[in-house]
């Protein structure tokens, strides 16, 4: 039986905790908000650019002259993964379930016979992905000093996996994020970025002229959708990370509540107790004499 | 025939311009442009320029660098990776891109070495033309 004051304590303690993580919710709406807006305002030049990269795709890719980036290496040996996770925790389940699904394809994988490389954007992800896969690792970008996520850490992300791809060392990468569902779900998922795959290739319904051609066109656009993909992908995960720390938080603050209030009752509980003790203590010395 | 048509200039990051334009100046990869209402359906890649937009209200000037612009029925879209208005571009910016080109096209590969001198020789022409002199190592 905890005393009155341990009892005390207690409840100081925890009501200290529910101010810091009330206001760690409060926070993360502010920039769930900022993110969402952001990941808002890249959409349209995303959209416009899979549409016209799937259109010039559907009419070149199946010609010999595909470009590498489309048509593949022509192998499938080794996959590089890119895993973005969050620099900072206390987001609930955010991190590990990007983390479970890129585990769970590491060891498909492996287990098909194939060499796995694994790029990390984000500590957390690296310090889970670390304890099994250290070998494997080849990479790590970090985004801690970024305050706001802008095109250029995209452009530099993928700038990075075109050299890779480059001097051969992957034959197909993926990227692995969590896409912004709504506050309380975000999604695991994976995205294949090279050799671009279109969803629904099918040919652009004008019948555009090209300058200066379709080929040349499309070794110049393919980059930069690289670079647009990862961009997307950065930030959904950037939206997909505040969303989970603020729900995260929610329930901790309420979670907070709760003991708050089991404390309170047994610690008054406890006081009465002490009190109905020292009377009955009181009446029985009293009757004795 | 419409005399002016939907304008959209949208970088990676956000949507820059949408309005009604009666026509836009293209700094292609192949040559200027200039693209109206009913300009036949063209996809073509930018080198970096100004790119004009004439409205009701009088013509803009961006600078952008690179992307691409796509002229379809409804009008036209440009996607650039940087846009700017020419009178917010420094002389810091362009001498930063210019110093990123000439480092880009000193390490080139033989094969790409051309792109590389054609896209540094645009960006010193872009720089002349909005009034800012580069410094030229």
């Amino acid at each position: 039986m905890p005393s009155l004051k341990d009892l005390k304590n207690r409840i100081a303690s925890v009501k200290s905790t529910r101010k810091i993580t009330k206001a760690m919710q409060m926070v993360a709406a502010a920039k769930l908000r900022r993110a969402q807006e952001a990941a808002e305002a890249a959409r349209p030049y995303a959209e416009r650019m899979t549409a016209v990269m799937s259109g010039l795709a559907a009419s070149v890719g199946n010609s010999d002259s595909a470009p590498r980036l489309l048509a593949g290496t022509g192998s499938d040996q080794t996959h590089l993964l890119v895993v973005m996770t969050s620099e900072r925790g206390l987001c609930g389940a955010f991190n590990s379930s990007i983390v479970r699904l890129a585990r769970a394809r590491v060891a498909a994988l492996l287990s098909a016979g194939k060499t796995v490389k694994i790029l990390t954007v984000g500590k957390k992800g690296r310090e889970q992905l670390k304890r099994d896969y250290a070998k494997y690792l080849i990479g790590h970008v970090d985004l801690s000093e970024v305050k706001r996520i802008g095109y250029d850490n995209a452009h530099a992300i993928a700038r990075d996996l075109l050299t890779r791809f480059d001097a051969g060392e992957f034959d197909v990468a993926t990227i692995f994020y969590n896409r912004f569902q709504s506050v309380i779900s975000q999604v695991p998922t994976e995205l294949q970025v090279i050799p671009a795959a279109f969803e629904g290739g099918e040919s652009a319904s004008t019948l555009y002229d090209y300058e200066p051609s379709e080929e040349g066109i499309l070794a110049d656009l393919l980059p930069r959708g690289v670079a647009t993909q990862v961009f997307t992908a950065l930030l959904e995960n950037g939206a997909s990370e505040q969303g989970a720390r603020m729900s995260a938080m929610d329930n901790a603050t309420r979670n907070a509540g709760d003991m708050i209030d089991r404390l309170t009752i047994q610690y008054n509980r406890s006081r009465q107790a002490a009190i109905t003790t020292e009377l009955v203590e009181i009446i029985a010395g009293a009757e004795a004499l | 025939m419409a005399d002016t048509m939907q304008f959209d200039l949208v970088s990676p990051e956000r949507k820059l311009v949408s309005a009604q334009a009666r026509e836009v100046h293209i700094p292609g990869a192949d040559g200027d442009l200039t693209a109206m209402p009913d300009h036949a359906p063209l996809i073509t890649t930018l080198r970096p320029g100004i790119l004009t937009v004439v409205t009701a209200e009088g013509a803009t000037d961006y600078a952008v660098t690179g992307g691409f612009a796509e002229i379809g029925a409804e009008g036209v879209s440009v996607l650039a990776e940087r846009a700017h208005v020419t009178h917010e571009v420094t002389q810091a910016m362009i001498d930063e891109m210019i110093a990123a080109a000439q480092k880009a096209h000193k390490e080139a590969h033989p094969d790409v070495v051309d792109s590389a001198a054609k896209l540094l020789s645009d960006l010193v022409a872009m720089g002349s033309r909005i009034g800012l002199e580069p410094k030229l190592s």
